[in-house]
Parts: structure tokens; C-alpha cells; sequence
């Protein structure tokens, strides 16, 4: 009884907690459901990146959520981790041309005169005829090559590794680098890679398909195969390879694609 | 007299409206990743009967040629997905709630007369605690489908890195139709919840946003109160 005599306030009634209740749980839902419609708005009415970027073509807060995604799922990458390889027979004859985006140079591209360029330290630029490549250890692959935008093939190539090719040519020092740098003749068309990416013991650079030398719609005489990647990053005809520690441009990145486009 | 009668709880609640938002955001993403490659048919005996989608469907909600936006949202808001279906799982466990939501082993067998009710071809529905048999089944799914999605989805995403999500879901062109049916699952899912929540009425509703039910119970004699006090 003494307990009562102290409380000042009456005790509510049902109704009165009924009502209260309500009134918070509705009042909270209100300004939650509200806060969630804004951030909505404020996400999807964000502005893009701004062109002439290493990417570019989507909005801010997406690149930025796609760059720390990398971050996460790049932990989780291992060389240990390799693409499922099939028999040769379930191979397809002629893989599926999507693109020509840097084979299309204006004046005629010539496969017997080509070298493949790879730029050094201080400008210096080793030069490399496809013969050279030729004479090194051959590698095939059969795959499942997967389009980014939904499609896949299980396709057959040949070359070298590019771990093979960088030995080969003493160039150890410059897969310490960050990234990797590869364009068309026409620097129509480039990529960039993380070095572990391109590095990983499938990647090839090919200049065999389906068992037959390399077909120009194809990327002859030299394109990359890379199975970690979507195709997007599989460049063909190769005109230059770079080294640095800064993301090198790329092509689809700078249209609101991925710029790891890992798998 | 009226008493109030504790429902849901306000994990359960944050979960579920956090969840429809995100699914949304995710299903329509999605579509515009699907567009890119928009193989998938329902045939039977060699006849086509649908395709999807229609060229009607796609225009009116604008999906064609986003494939590039679709992934860049459908790659944030998978996380957000993921971490709200473990704190519920987690929750649910934890808190022993789970016994409420699991199907038990009659069930199934109940759930059929909850349907036969609710088409109002049987009059009496089975008791029930908090959820129905069909209920039981029905929130226990779409947990279900909802680590499907994750799991296949990841298969999808990146098929080398977890090779064995990839062979778990059986290949990387299976995990992909099974991404693709569970999400036609949720849709189907939300179809019928919707019908059975207006069916079901206000008072039912309001409390997946309060956490209560307003009930008339019997008042009980006071004395009886008084008297329980004095013997202990």
C-alpha cells in the first residue's frame, strides 16, 4: 500500500496503453519507412562519376560500394582456386564472336608484321614476335569462358601462360607491380587486371583456338585468356602490355562495369 | 475485457520490413542483370507457353539495356540481403522463437486442412499457436529460398573462387535457373501473402507493426487476485 502512495501517476489503463503503443510503433514505422524512401532517392538520384576517369558511367556510391566489394572478395582469391576444365570433345567448334571493339582500325591491320610491345621501366619497350612466343612451352585450356552478360561457352585455347612468358623474359620485377595494362594496336580497346588475376597459373596469352591458329575476328595473333575474369577482360590482339601500380584504364569500367569483373 | 497479447517481436518485425524493401530492390536488379541474357522459357512437350519476358513486360518497366547498373546495385544490396536473413536466422534461434515457426511433424498433413479452410471448402481450421500449419511451412520456405538465393547467387558470382558453391548447386547454368525460379518463388510467395493479410484483416496487420494483438478476454474476478497475493 506504501508502494502506491508514492507513485504520483496513476497507473494507465489498458486503452491508454493500447493507444501508446500504437503511437510509438506506428510513429517509428512512419519516419523509418520515410528514411528508407530518402536514402532510396538520394542513391538513385546520385550523381555519376565524373568523366575522363579510370571509371566511370554509374553512380558514386555504387563505384564505391563495387570497390570495397573487391576489396572483400580479392581476399578470397587463390591461385590454388582454378577454373573447372573440360575434355576437348565438349569444346564448341567456333566460339561466339560479341565484339570487335579495337580490331576495327582503320588502316589494315597486318599479323605478319605485329610484335607484341611491352613497355619497361624508363620507357624502354621489349619488343616480341609471335614466333618467339611460339617457341615457348605451349599451354591448353579448355574452359567455360562466361560472358558478363549471362552467356557461356565451353571453349578450347592454346598459348602461353603469361607466368611462363614473364619468366621467359626476366620481367619478374614487374609483376611485383599492382596492376597490368593491355591494349589494342588501334588503343581502341585495353584493360586493366590485378597483377594476382594475371599472374593465376591459367591465364594464357593464346594464339591457338579450337586446336587452329587464331582467327583475326578471334584477336590474332595474340589475345588474352584469362578464365578468373569475365570476357569482358579477355582483350584481343594484343598491341601493348604495361606495368603499374595505379589502375590502368579500362574500357568497360569506365561504363559502370566492375573494374575487377572477377569470378 | 480488453488485454494486450504480445505477438511479434521487434527483431521479427525489423527483419520482415527491413527484408521487403531490399527484396524488391534485388528482384528488380536482377531483372536487368537477367535481360542481358534472357534465355529462360516455360515449355512443355516441345510448346513454348511463355517466355521470359515479354517484350511488353520489359518495356514497361524499363529494364532493357541497364545491365551495368543492375549489377552495380545488385552487388550492394546483396550485402545488406545477407546480413538481415543471418540476424533473423541467428535471432530466431537464439531466442527460441523458432519453435513457433518450424513445421512440426503433422504439419504437413495439417497444412491441407488449413488450405481446405481457407478456400472455404472445410469450416474448421486446426488449432494453432501463434502460426498455422500452412503458416509454418510457408515463413520456414522462404528462409529456406532466401539462403538458396545467397548460396546460388555466390555460385553465379564467382563460380572460381567458390568452385564448390558452384558444384553444390550443380553447375554454374543450374545454379543460375535455381537463382532464377526462387526468385519467381518470391513473387509468388508475396502474391498469396498479400491476398491472405487483407483476408486476415487490420488487426493482423498492425500487429506485424506494433508486435501486439488487442484481445476480449473474460474479467477475471479480482478477488481471486487479492487472494493468490496472501497465500504466497
Amino acid at each position: 500500500m506504501s508502494k502506491q502512495a508514492k507513485k504520483p501517476k496513476k497507473e494507465l489503463t489498458i486503452e491508454q496503453k493500447i493507444n501508446r503503443r500504437n503511437f510509438i510503433s506506428f510513429a517509428s514505422f512512419t519516419v523509418l519507412a520515410g528514411g528508407a524512401y530518402g536514402g532510396w532517392r538520394w542513391l538513385y538520384k546520385s550523381p555519376e562519376e565524373v568523366a575522363g576517369g579510370i571509371t566511370g558511367g554509374t553512380r558514386k556510391p555504387l563505384r564505391k560500394a563495387l570497390n570495397k566489394t573487391e576489396l572483400f572478395f580479392r581476399r578470397v582469391f587463390s591461385d590454388n582456386h582454378l577454373v573447372k576444365t573440360y575434355p576437348k570433345e565438349l569444346a564448341v567448334k567456333g566460339a561466339r564472336v560479341n565484339s570487335d571493339i579495337g580490331l576495327e582500325a582503320k588502316k589494315k591491320f597486318d599479323p605478319a608484321t605485329w610484335k607484341l610491345q611491352v613497355v619497361k621501366k624508363g620507357g624502354e619497350v621489349l619488343q616480341v614476335s609471335l614466333q618467339e612466343i611460339m617457341a615457348l612451352p605451349k599451354t591448353e585450356i579448355v574452359y567455360d569462358f562466361k560472358c558478363v552478360e549471362g552467356w557461356d561457352e565451353i571453349q578450347h585455347w592454346a598459348g602461353v601462360k603469361f607466368i611462363d612468358f614473364i619468366k621467359h623474359f626476366k620481367l619478374d620485377e614487374y609483376i611485383k607491380m599492382e596492376y597490368l595494362g593491355m591494349e589494342t594496336p588501334d588503343k581502341a580497346y585495353y584493360v586493366g587486371l590485378d597483377m594476382p588475376s594475371a599472374i593465376h597459373p591459367q591465364t594464357l596469352l593464346a594464339y591457338e583456338m579450337s586446336g587452329k591458329p587464331l582467327q583475326l575476328q578471334h584477336g590474332a595473333p595474340l589475345r588474352l585468356i584469362i578464365p578468373v575474369k569475365y570476357g569482358i577482360k579477355n582483350l584481343k590482339r594484343i598491341g601493348t602490355i604495361t606495368f603499374s601500380n595505379t589502375r590502368p584504364r579500362d574500357y568497360w569500367a569506365e561504363e559502370g562495369y566492375d573494374y575487377y569483373s572477377g569470378l | 475485457m480488453k488485454t494486450i497479447k504480445e505477438k511479434h517481436s521487434l527483431a521479427m518485425r525489423w527483419c520482415h520490413w527491413v527484408n521487403f524493401p531490399i527484396l524488391t530492390i534485388m528482384i528488380w536488379s536482377g531483372m536487368l542483370i537477367y535481360w542481358g541474357n534472357d534465355t529462360y522459357t516455360f515449355s512443355l512437350f516441345g510448346h513454348t507457353f511463355f517466355r521470359f519476358f515479354p517484350d511488353w513486360f520489359y518495356s514497361a518497366l524499363k529494364i532493357p539495356a541497364h545491365l551495368a547498373e543492375g549489377m552495380a546495385f545488385h552487388f550492394l544490396f546483396m550485402w545488406f540481403f545477407t546480413l538481415n536473413g543471418v540476424l533473423y536466422v541467428l535471432y530466431t534461434i537464439i531466442s527460441g522463437e523458432w519453435r513457433e515457426l518450424v513445421p512440426k511433424r503433422n504439419s504437413f498433413k495439417e497444412a491441407w486442412l488449413v488450405l481446405l479452410h481457407d478456400l472455404h471448402i472445410r469450416k474448421m481450421a486446426p488449432p494453432q499457436k501463434k502460426y498455422n500449419a500452412a503458416q509454418r511451412i510457408a515463413y520456414t520456405a522462404i528462409i529456406i529460398m532466401g539462403i538458396g538465393s545467397v548460396v546460388t547467387g555466390l555460385a553465379i558470382y564467382k563460380p572460381v573462387q567458390f568452385y564448390y558453391l558452384t558444384w553444390l548447386c550443380g553447375g554454374y547454368h543450374f545454379a543460375r535457373i535455381i537463382h532464377f525460379i526462387l526468385t519467381l518463388g518470391y513473387v509468388f510467395f508475396f502474391v498469396i501473402h498479400i491476398v491472405q493479410v487483407i483476408l486476415a484483416g487490420w488487426k493482423n496487420f498492425s500487429s506485424v507493426i506494433s508486435g501486439f494483438e488487442v484481445v476480449n478476454e473474460p474479467a477475471k474476478p479480482a478477488i481471486q487476485h487479492t487472494n493468490d497475493e496472501q497465500a504466497s
